[in-house]
């Protein structure tokens, strides 16, 4: 049925995001780059390349906090400029994408308090699409209570924090991660159920997205639990309700006690013992860098389908992809570490 | 409701329907559905066509001109149901005064042999070749009618979505441009299979 009215209401949106996906740097643009000998040359090679001008009006020399935030900002306007065109059910998924990045700051202003940041600065460093008006006013709470009352209950996350922010202790480095976790599970649950709701291919394909980000996190959260105070029944409080693990591998990750055990937890399903072997016998990347690349691989899949929903989170994270590379290429320009240049993730 | 009407076998049939239509509103009903089924499957296709096209022209213009081709294969399937339209509606005369040799149906046998009655004139029934002649008009053309619109409706459909992933596969690579246009080409066939048979079906038909 999608095929006969999605365009309807999106057709004009997912033709822009295609057209935008055009602009994603292929291999002979990263080729390019990575002879560059100074970041001057790569402003001028990126003008080449979908950017274009954006640099054009920064003073030399170029820094890579720069590039990075001129990349990301164009980026938030392209992502801006759909979401101010999207229809209803379009817009509310693209707000959902927005949601991981309120979460994001959340943590990150939290964290920063902690530690007696400046808040003006942190507020520089959040992610331009998680930031919300009452931002500001998370650095005056010490706790989760206070965190809550004040400030999320008025935002998007709020049916998220409800269950959990009800604990009046003050914030110590362990409870903010662990915030950061319980917030993260209960909206990719929530974003989760969302997309099937909308059915069809969109189902299909944010369903496959989703459920390997699901089953991400919980392999992330075991390898780094492992070794700390956080108990194995707060750890399996902060697991996800779905994905391809769910829920015998998460039974089995629950148990684990060494990295051994994780990776026995997961040798069962496919691709992720692909990527344990892939991230032990290579030398240059991380478990980190092989879920990237899976990821990368799953969202240039969503690209083959037409008329559903997944092409508009796809391209973010692509482009956030491309923008961590063209930041990886740059500080190793700057740095001077040519060898170590071609260590970036592949797009095209 | 069976149990409520006469069950004489008069109304047990819903197909009592057409009879009760006047050949001549059913064959017009026909010439309706033709023109407006078909314009509706054109207007569906030009929509899933053109909000993709439009979209995808924003980063690569160069396909605007080039995918109107896909609007006005959309387009060409309006055409033809105003073309069948145009056909059937020429097979519709007049109606002239009522033949000369028509029995005279004042008996309840008369009237069955010739139902349905031609409007205007209850009291005069037609002979019944020429009522064959005028119900198997009326049959034929509201058929093709359905036969047209219809097949139209379906291929405008399959034209606009193959049209709308010709915009965006162009806009990514111009290679693909020629390689989907021959299968909207397919695409577009199957509504004219629809026109021939339409034509084939109403050939014989004539309201005098």
């Amino acid at each position: 049925m999608e095929l006969l009215t999605f365009n309807k209401d999106d057709g004009f949106t997912e033709a822009v995001v295609r057209g935008y996906r055009s602009g994603i740097l292929d291999a002979a643009s990263y080729s390019n780059l990575g002879q560059c000998d100074s970041l001057e040359d790569m402003r001028m090679h990126l003008q080449v390349t979908d950017y274009g001008t954006f640099l054009q009006n920064e003073p030399s020399p170029l820094q890579t906090m720069t590039i990075s935030e001129k990349c990301t900002e164009k980026l938030v306007d392209e992502f801006n400029y759909v979401r101010c065109n999207a229809s209803s059910e379009l817009a509310k998924f693209m707000d959902y994408i927005t949601y991981g990045y309120m979460i994001d700051n959340v943590v990150l202003l939290l964290t920063g308090t902690l530690h007696e940041r400046d808040t003006s600065e942190l507020l520089e460093k959040c992610h331009p699409l998680g930031k919300f008006q009452s931002l500001a006013t998370l650095a005056i709470t010490t706790n989760a209570k206070d965190a809550y009352r004040l400030v999320l209950v008025d935002t998007p996350l709020a049916p998220y924090a409800q269950m959990h922010f009800n604990d009046a202790h003050d914030f110590t480095e362990l409870n903010i991660e662990v915030i950061r976790n319980t917030l993260y599970k209960a909206y990719l649950e929530d974003f989760y159920s969302y997309c099937q709701s909308l059915g069809g291919s969109t189902a299909e394909v944010m369903g496959e997205i989703l459920r390997f980000e699901a089953d991400r996190r919980a392999i992330n959260i075991t390898i780094n639990s492992l070794d700390t105070e956080l108990t194995k029944e707060g750890r399996a409080e902060l697991y996800c309700n779905f994905g391809d693990l769910y829920p015998e591998g998460i039974a089995r990750l629950e148990r684990a006690e060494n990295h051994d055990a994780v990776r026995a937890a997961v040798e069962p399903y496919p691709q992720y013992r692909q990527l344990f072997q892939e991230a032990t016998y290579s030398q240059e990347k991380s478990l980190e860098d092989c879920f990237f690349e899976y990821e990368v691989k799953l969202n240039k899949l969503s690209f083959e389908q037409q008329f559903q929903y997944g092409v508009f989170y796809s391209y973010l994270k692509l482009k956030e992809q491309e923008v961590r590379n063209i930041v990886w290429i740059a500080e190793c320009i700057s740095q001077d570490q040519k060898a170590r240049i071609s260590q970036y993730i592949p797009i095209w | 409701m069976s149990a409520m009407l006469p069950s004489a076998g008069f109304f047990d049939d819903w197909l009592i329907l057409f009879e009760q239509v006047s050949p001549y509103g059913l064959a017009d009903i026909g010439i309706g559905i033709s023109i407006g089924v078909s314009v509706l499957g054109a207007a569906w296709g030009i929509f899933t066509t053109g909000s993709s096209l439009v979209g995808a022209a924003i980063k690569a213009p160069r396909i605007r001109s080039k995918n109107l081709i896909s609007v006005i294969f959309c387009e060409a399937v309006a055409i033809y149901g105003v073309i069948i339209a145009i056909i059937l509606s020429t097979k519709m005369a007049t109606p002239e005064a009522f033949p000369q040799n028509a029995a005279e149906c004042n008996t309840l046998e008369a009237l069955r042999t010739s139902w349905p009655r031609l409007p205007g004139d209850g009291s005069k029934c037609q002979g019944s070749l020429y009522m064959k002649n005028l119900l198997f008009a009326a049959y034929a053309i509201f058929n093709a009618g359905i036969c047209v619109g219809f097949s139209n409706l379906f291929c405008g459909i399959c034209v606009g979505i193959t049209g709308s992933g010709c915009a965006l596969a162009d806009a990514q690579n111009a290679s693909l441009f020629v390689k989907i246009l021959i299968i909207e080409i397919f695409g577009s066939a199957l509504g004219l299979f629809g026109v021939i048979v339409g034509i084939i079906m109403s050939s014989a038909a004539a309201i005098k």
